[in-house]
């Protein structure tokens, strides 16, 4: 590790396992049910919230001196839907069929869970290159379950992965379809998102019982 | 040494070690373990989980029965009414035939020991891996999810929905007794969110019929929920539907079999009449409710809903899954309410929604199963309302006396 400290990589490794946002802290559930069913649109919206995090987490922790802590959310949220702005506009100029399958959810970053949880817990107390490794750490880890629940939902469901047929024509019945197979309909259907996230989640904590909450 | 020592022996042998669970459950199905408690005093009493469940499955058997002649029936009858021929039709010599049952063993049989096969092999693995005794919970399960299945349910279908409904409906929650979902109607659901073209329209519920699609010897059966929510007219009497001699899912068609199962399962106080009762009644409340809409003109027969708001309130309740549900599903004592009271309400929501979602479901006129769950789910806040108000009384009476 010649580029980070052992403690900066450390920012960027545990939310990826740990202390992931999505099956530990359960943070920036909603986006991850709604849009998992194609793995392309998974994708794309781990980057938008690389994006938007990584920067957002800089721009915040240079301010963090300056700006009064009445009205800090107020300030963080302008962060946020500024940069939110731009992904969106960037999506539409570029990639407007799937700005529309993603709907109304990059608006929405503005209210993950993930972005406000991190300016608050991290970026207002810790310097801006920590806090971009905070961001990309977070994002990754966000971008991990998002990208394991999309492949599972879109293999599954449509039998493509990013739009390919990788299981055979369901229409011709060739490969798996003339066994008859059948494409699983419920995987496409939001609370089949939220089964396989809690999949994930029993088998992150039966593989670590560290993280077995008490009570 | 006789086979039963010997097994005892086996036994004292694996103790401890991880299958020893799987060995005990199979040990104890046939045998009284040789070690029983000693101390102190204990109840003694016959019905134990594994002889609640075998009572159950006892008033199961005329369903599956039925099913597996009523396979055979609605097959040649299906053949026969696309030929234009019109049977007559008598208990013996059309119904009763070898070769009706003979259907019913190359297509039932293998949904039973599918589902018995991949939910205990489920079960199995668990209780290995959490080191417990196997659980008895699985034995009604297994037998409830072959009969309500259409007859043409593909057996690997049958297999991921068994296993789904099994680890997601009960396993997750910590096994048998601690489900919030009656699992056999979570492997329903599954099938019917996962794959709807098998679980609705008129071709699933004959044997045979998806695969004569195209061909000149296509038959189609339609179920009489199927008919009336396309505003068609039924071939049926209302005696046929009262004994099964319908289409539907394998063993739910006859009311008769199945009131003939509540009699037992209530005589046996296995089974909570309250609850048989109120379903019943909230069915037949809404019945009339929508009965009444129409009488007042207020749907006419342009409407999509008009089919089945019009069908009378009492034969609601013979036509698809409502008297099997009302029966064996929401007597459920894992996932219904506890309370007396609880009970009444509990079953009544059941019955109200489920020809509800029925009436108003667009896709699928049939929602005993959603409506089922849906309770499953509210039964604990029925039974702390229930239980909450029954303390808040007797504080009362408590001042009234103490003032």
């Amino acid at each position: 590790m010649g580029l980070l400290s052992k403690k900066d990589a450390k920012l960027i490794t545990d939310p990826l396992t740990d202390n992931n946002p999505i099956t530990i802290q359960v943070l920036g559930i909603c986006s991850a049910l709604a849009i998992t069913a194609e793995l392309k649109a998974s994708i794309v919206m781990s980057v938008s919230v690389l994006f938007v995090l990584g920067l957002g987490n800089v721009v915040i922790s240079l301010m963090r001196n300056i700006i009064p802590s009445k009205i800090r959310i107020i300030v963080q949220l302008i962060v946020v839907a500024t940069l939110v702005i731009i992904v969106d506009l960037v999506l539409k100029a570029f990639a407007y069929e799937l700005s529309k399958t993603l709907s109304v959810f990059v608006g929405l970053i503005i209210t993950n869970c993930i972005i406000m949880g991190r300016f608050e817990a991290f970026a207002l107390g810790n310097g801006p290159w920590k806090s971009f490794l905070d961001g990309v750490g977070n994002s990754l880890g966000y971008a991990v379950i998002l990208i394991i629940v999309g492949f599972f939902r879109e293999l599954l469901g449509s039998g493509t992965l990013l739009g390919i047929q990788v299981l055979g024509d369901p229409i011709e019945k060739t490969g798996l379809y003339a066994f008859g197979y059948e494409n699983n309909g419920f995987m496409l259907l939001s609370p089949m998102a939220l089964i396989v996230v809690g999949l994930i989640i029993w088998v992150q904590r039966s593989r670590n019982q560290a993280l077995i909450e008490e009570n | 040494m006789s086979l039963k020592s010997n097994l005892h022996n086996l036994k004292e042998k694996y103790k401890g070690t991880k299958m020893a669970p799987a060995f005990n459950a199979i040990h104890t199905f046939l045998y009284l373990p040789n070690e029983v408690t000693h101390n102190g005093t204990h109840i003694k009493a016959a019905d134990d989980l594994k002889r609640t469940m075998n009572i159950v499955i006892m008033a199961l058997i005329p369903c599956l029965l039925f099913g597996m002649f009523n396979a055979g029936y609605q097959h040649y009858a299906a053949i026969d009414a696309a030929k234009g021929i019109t049977t007559d039709f008598s208990i013996l010599g059309s119904f009763i035939t070898w070769d009706n049952f003979w259907i019913g063993i190359i297509k039932v049989l293998p949904l039973v020991i599918v589902s018995y096969g991949v939910g205990l092999l489920v079960e199995f693995i668990f209780a290995v891996i959490k080191g417990h005794e196997v659980e008895e919970g699985y034995l009604v399960t297994g037998m409830l999810v072959p009969l309500i299945v259409p007859i043409d349910t593909p057996l690997w279908m049958l297999s991921v929905a068994v296993v789904f409904g099994v680890v997601i409906g009960k396993e997750v929650f910590g096994g048998t007794g601690m489900n919030i979902l009656n699992p056999a109607l979570t492997i329903r659901a599954f099938l019917f969110f996962a794959y709807p073209t098998w679980m609705s329209g008129d071709k699933v519920w004959v044997y045979d019929a998806v695969n004569r699609v195209g061909t000149p010897d296509a038959i189609s059966g339609e179920t009489i929920l199927g008919s009336y929510a396309q505003n068609q007219e039924i071939v049926y009497s209302n005696w046929d539907i009262f004994f099964g001699f319908i289409p539907g899912s394998v063993g739910e068609t006859s009311t008769f079999l199945i009131l003939l199962g509540a009699a037992f399962l209530i005589f046996t106080k296995i089974g909570s009449w309250r609850i048989i009762l109120s379903t019943f009644i909230g069915a037949a409340v809404m019945g009339i409710i929508f009965n009444q809409i129409v009488a007042l003109d207020i749907i006419t027969d342009s409407s999509k809903f008009y089919g089945l708001m019009n069908t009378n309130w009492w034969q609601h309740l013979m036509i698809g899954g409502l008297a099997f549900g009302a029966v064996f599903m929401a007597t459920d004592p894992v996932t219904g309410s506890q309370t007396n009271k609880g009970k009444w309400i509990y079953g009544f929501l059941i019955g109200f929604i489920s020809i509800m979602i029925r009436v108003f479901n667009p896709a699928y006129p049939e929602g005993v199963f959603l409506a089922i769950l849906l309770m499953n789910v509210f039964a604990p806040t029925i039974d702390h309302y229930v239980v909450q108000g029954n303390v808040k009384k007797r504080l009362k009476r408590l001042k009234a006396k103490t003032a």
